[in-house]
């Protein structure tokens, strides 16, 4: 039995240990926000976050959720508090960098976008100001087809600023 | 299929002594690619990820002067993070900067980059050029081994079936004063080294008193020269001694061509990069 807490929420699983943590988080958790790009971690398509650290879910294996919060896009704006004190609207609550994402072009075809954002919100939480080149280090795994990353980066920028002001 | 997550290291060697079907798996990087390539279920797997004493890093004293000991499960990400790392060894710091991207870096370890034995490994160079010995752990005792020992092949260690890599044991180089690590790779981030350099030179009044040099990915495993080692050592670093040491370079190297460049290509870069020790940045040149 695979016993952990997915968005909050606890989670008790009778399946194969050895699943790859993605197809469990997909078929068994219905949760399709990660994404499977390559499968062999080239990508940064499948990115989630295990205890707070992101880790690409291909290559995790459902055994090693044990015990673990995880944390996937469906989960990310929950994990921003501020949202819970400042969403006045009947919009679902968002993390900032998927307000960013949104609001400057960082989205086109959207595949990458659950992975990246991932990504973008792990090196937020442990570095408030990156600089640019901080940024672009730390989406190196995350392939993007179609944005050429300038817009990717730019609502990055976007997003840290806004985490920065609401602190 | 069984996966076990034991918490110490004795647990873990028992579970390899009852297991023999058991496999290693640490960050699974390289392993659950090369099962889900060749068709495989994982079947009985041990991850070392739980394994506290596994993924320290600390610095210690030997006989032989200050050492670091790094355990095999500590992340290519632990790496990057340790002061004592980056203070004690700069080149194993730089191969971690250089190491595929950080979402890998948070999963893979130095031990499964050990392990895996790939000519191509970024941390594999640094830690021949230190002088690593790996640790070996199994129910019937632990053993010690130089890296040259160890790696035996491309893909091939001697690793024994009940075997776990414990840690890595890495000098701290005293004397030198160049640290030099460069990789040729086709992009940035999540290249493989189509050639690496990593060098560590002792200049001293202008003159290279030690120099201790490893190619990666030109050869079966990790490539050391000593040839081209002995001609720098009492030479000046100048253009001139760095391209005789070149040619001696691409005389032992022993590349393949593959999908990302041609063995000529290799052989020739494998020097050229040496010539890059001449104008290093913070370096006048001759000086």
């Amino acid at each position: 039995m695979i016993v952990f807490t997915l968005n909050g929420i606890g989670q008790r699983l009778d399946v194969d240990p050895t699943l790859r943590a993605l197809d469990v988080l997909r078929e068994h958790c219905g949760l399709t926000g990660p994404k499977e790009g390559c499968g062999t971690g080239e990508c940064g398509a499948c990115a989630i976050w295990m205890d707070g650290v992101t880790r690409l879910s291909c290559l995790t294996l459902a055994g090693q959720l044990h015990g673990r919060a995880v944390t996937t896009i469906e989960g990310l704006a929950d994990s921003w508090d501020e949202n819970e004190a400042t969403d006045t609207t009947d919009q679902p609550p968002l993390h900032p960098v998927q307000t960013a994402l949104a609001e400057r072009g960082g989205v086109q075809c959207g595949y990458c976008t659950p992975g990246m954002t991932m990504v973008a919100a792990e090196l937020l939480r442990r570095e408030p100001n990156p600089d640019r080149a901080a940024i672009r280090e730390a989406v190196s795994g995350n392939l993007c087809r179609c944005t050429g990353y300038h817009k990717i980066v730019d609502s990055i920028e976007d997003a840290a600023e806004t985490m920065r002001k609401k602190r | 299929m069984p996966l076990f997550l034991p918490t110490d290291l004795s647990e873990t060697l028992a579970l390899l002594a009852d297991h023999p079907e058991a496999r290693i798996m640490a960050g699974g990087t390289d392993l659950l690619v090369r099962l889900r390539a060749a068709g495989r279920t994982p079947g009985t797997l041990v991850c070392l990820e739980r394994v506290a004493e596994l993924g320290r890093i600390e610095a210690l004293e030997t006989a032989t002067g200050p050492a670091v000991r790094i355990g095999a499960a500590a992340t290519i990400t632990d790496l990057l993070r340790s002061d004592t790392v980056r203070q004690r060894l700069p080149l194993l710091h730089r191969a971690a900067s250089a190491f595929a991207a950080p979402t890998v870096r948070n999963a893979a370890t130095i031990g499964g980059n050990i392990c895996t034995a790939s000519p191509a490994a970024d941390t594999l160079p640094a830690l021949h050029v230190m002088n690593a010995s790996v640790e070996l752990a199994s129910r019937r005792g632990a053993r010690i081994l130089p890296m040259p020992h160890f790696v035996t092949g491309p893909g091939r260690t001697a690793l024994e079936p009940d075997e776990v890599l414990t840690g890595v044991v890495v000098p701290v180089p005293r004397i030198f004063t160049i640290h030099h690590f460069e990789k040729v790779g086709q992009r940035q981030a999540m290249a493989i080294a189509v050639v690496s350099l990593t060098a560590m030179l002792a200049v001293e009044d202008g003159r290279i008193r030690d120099a201790r040099l490893a190619w990666g990915s030109v050869g079966p495993t990790i490539v050391r020269c000593p040839e081209a080692e002995a001609i720098l050592r009492g030479s000046r670093l100048t253009l001139t001694a760095l391209t005789e040491a070149a040619r001696a370079a691409r005389r032992a190297v022993a590349p393949i061509s593959d999908v990302r460049a041609t063995a000529d290509y290799r052989r020739q870069v494998a020097g050229n990069l040496l010539l890059r020790l001449a104008d290093l940045p913070g370096r006048k040149p001759g000086s």
